[in-house]
């Protein structure tokens, strides 16, 4: 039983450890964005200050970034999700000969490094939007290639997503629209759509997340315009400031009630099941055992 | 100008290519109840499908791809210069790799670099895999419900955090006014600050930080589908621990394991924030020379070169890594 015991509290050693690798990083650059001294330090903590947060909200470049981010972030929803979605369909139904190379162009984005995609996209953007002033003038814009360089690879991982959920979806369905009269479009928009409704949310989710924060593609595409990703990158080349800290504290925070909400959201859902469940069971239970005359 | 025209070209023989064999097979073959693209999807949403698709593998993924290649075999010219005649195909992006052209002595300052990514990225994913396998199974296998689902969200909480900030709080920890020397030198382990930056230690811990979570969580989805009872049997037909991990839970997890493996690396060796924010002046990473030569240098050919290399080592790695674990691309990407 002792080495029961021993293993036990090893495990919980190395758990600890674990998660003060993880955390502690972080904790410590939480605490330097509330204490007074320009270079952000945790240990002596002089006075406790909010004063990085206003310089963060008055760095004008850091919210220009942030705007930028969004409208990208958004632009990158609105183009991978659709594309995922189709691409999935289209993986179950095409050429099965050409599957195998369909697979491998969908999923390549995902195993090329951040930094390969975004030059691609900026050397070959570059001589077709150039080919003409118009399209020069109004399309090669680091909005519109970020846009296009972080699709590259989120719409792949909504395809991984979606295709996951397509998998499970009985084609009986399908068959017995059409059999009572509905249309091709009809039986996509009331029947396929809404059993992928879940799978096309999470892929949203994580599309505009991962367009949030990436970096190494954004940094060739986005050309001479910024995302908040890429000042920051610039700031903490120039040095260190706890107003920097004080965005990672915000960043934080926003995940942190992101999370206890999903979980919360998920248990509520799980609870809502297992009712059903229940109720299902004694319905059956009254079917089977009939009722005394 | 013609080079890059066949650029084109090709993705559009390919699909010709297999748009014949599959009209050819669907003419062999007399089964009534097979129905067409369209008319299983409806025209406009068959359309569009294949429009979104097209765009996308086509514009997104395969025409920049070929791109970037071709322009990799160009000469370094001034806008005005390209598509005239001295713009020919060549190799001497690629051969600048080996051989500097201004001296035409052995290019060590990029092999090294080249060789140096490689292998403390192979290092990096070794690491990373010790340090998250044990969690993985733990909380695949050991753990009660409840606590996994809070280890999980303790895991995607710092995941959302950005890599430049992660990379940022690691900074602070080891700069030479940092935490950590000031600890050091509170205990009186040493007298000055020692310089974790500049010896690389600030390198290799960004790196390892920054994947760690891409590690686990492939990791966790394979270990946690395996059957308990077989581990049970296991353990109870006298399998030490260690053999149980050997011989049950590291054959089954395979898939994960390769996937985890094969992001980790690629994330490493594609680095650019690590490298930039974490490591010292004479830190040489592969892709911040790329970097350099596309934001200092202007020399876009020999970049598009750079990064064809490190492409080729990204894929030359998936391969090993399928044929190690004898899985397909299909089973690692999930």
């Amino acid at each position: 039983m002792t080495s029961r015991f021993v293993m036990k509290g090893m495990i919980g050693f190395y758990i600890f450890l674990f998660f003060l690798y993880l955390f502690g990083p972080l904790a410590v650059m939480s605490v330097t964005a509330f204490n007074t001294p320009a270079y952000p330090q945790a240990i002596p903590f002089e006075s406790f200050t909010l004063e990085w947060f206003v310089k963060l909200w008055n760095h004008r470049a850091m919210m220009e970034g942030l705007r930028n981010s969004f409208i990208i972030g958004l632009g990158v929803v609105a183009l991978s999700v659709p594309v995922g979605l189709a691409a999935a369909i289209i993986m179950n139904q095409i050429y099965h000969r050409a599957r195998g190379m369909f697979y491998l162009v969908t999923v390549s984005p995902v195993l090329t490094p951040g930094v390969i995609i975004g030059i691609s996209t900026v050397i070959f953007w570059k001589d077709v939007l150039g080919a003409t002033e118009f399209t020069k003038e109004y399309f090669y814009k680091g909005i519109i290639l970020s846009i296009f360089g972080q699709s590259s690879f989120v719409a792949a991982y909504c395809l991984l997503i979606i295709m996951a959920r397509l998998q499970r979806f009985d084609r009986a369905q399908e068959e017995a629209a059409l059999d009572l009269g509905a249309t091709n479009p009809q039986v996509f928009w009331h029947i396929l759509l809404p059993f992928l409704k879940p799978a096309l949310i999470s892929a949203a989710v994580i599309a505009f997340l991962t367009s949030f924060e990436n970096y190494n593609t954004t940094t060739f595409a986005i050309l001479a315009d910024k995302t908040l990703v890429t000042v920051l990158a610039g700031e903490v080349r120039q040095g260190t400031t706890p107003a920097l800290s004080a965005l990672a504290v915000i960043i934080i925070g926003i995940s942190l009630a992101g999370a206890i909400i999903y979980e919360v959201m998920k248990r509520r859902e799980e609870q809502a099941a297992a009712r059903l469940s229940e109720r299902a069971r004694i319905a059956e239970r009254s079917e089977i055992v009939p009722a005394p005359v | 100008m013609s080079s890059r025209f066949l650029v084109f070209v090709i993705p559009l023989v390919v699909i010709l290519v297999f748009w014949l064999m599959a009209k050819r097979e669907q003419g062999q073959s007399h089964d009534p109840t097979r129905k067409g693209f369209f008319e299983r999807n409806g025209t406009v949403l068959g359309l569009v499908f294949i429009g979104l698709v097209a765009f996308w593998t086509l514009f997104l993924v395969v025409l920049p791809y070929l791109y970037m290649a071709v322009e990799s075999f160009h000469p370094k010219l001034v806008p005005a210069k390209r598509g005239g005649p001295e713009d020919v195909l060549t190799i001497a992006q690629y051969k600048s790799f080996f051989v500097e052209p201004s001296s035409g002595d052995w290019n060590t300052t990029h092999l090294w670099a080249f060789g140096y990514t490689i292998v403390i990225s192979i290092i990096i994913t070794a690491l990373n895999f010790a340090i998250s396998y044990p969690l993985a199974y733990y909380m695949a296998q050991a753990g009660t419900l409840q606590k996994v689902r809070l280890l999980m969200l303790a895991l995607i909480v710092p995941y959302w955090v950005n890599e430049i900030l992660r990379a940022f709080s690691l900074r602070l920890l080891l700069a030479s006014k940092g935490l950590i020397n000031q600890a050091l030198m509170g205990i009186g382990i040493t007298d000055g600050p020692i310089d974790f930056l500049g010896n690389n230690t600030g390198l290799f811990v960004g790196l390892s930080y920054a994947y760690l979570l891409i590690m686990v969580f492939p990791l966790y989805n394979a270990i946690e589908s395996l059957d308990k009872n077989q581990i049970e049997a296991a353990r109870d037909l006298g399998a030490p621990w260690w053999k149980i991990h050997r011989d049950v839970v590291i054959p089954y997890a395979k898939p994960g394991i390769a996937s985890g493996c094969t992001m980790v690396f690629m994330l490493s060796a594609g680095s650019l924030a690590a490298p930039q924010f974490l490591g010292g002046p004479r830190t040489l990473w592969f892709t911040s020379i790329v970097y350099d030569f596309f934001f200092q240098a202007f020399n876009w050919p020999r970049g598009a070169a750079y990064a064809f290399i490190l492409l080729a080592a990204c894929i030359a790695f998936v391969m090993l890594m399928l044929r190690l674990f004898k899985v397909s691309l299909g089973e690692t990407i999930r």
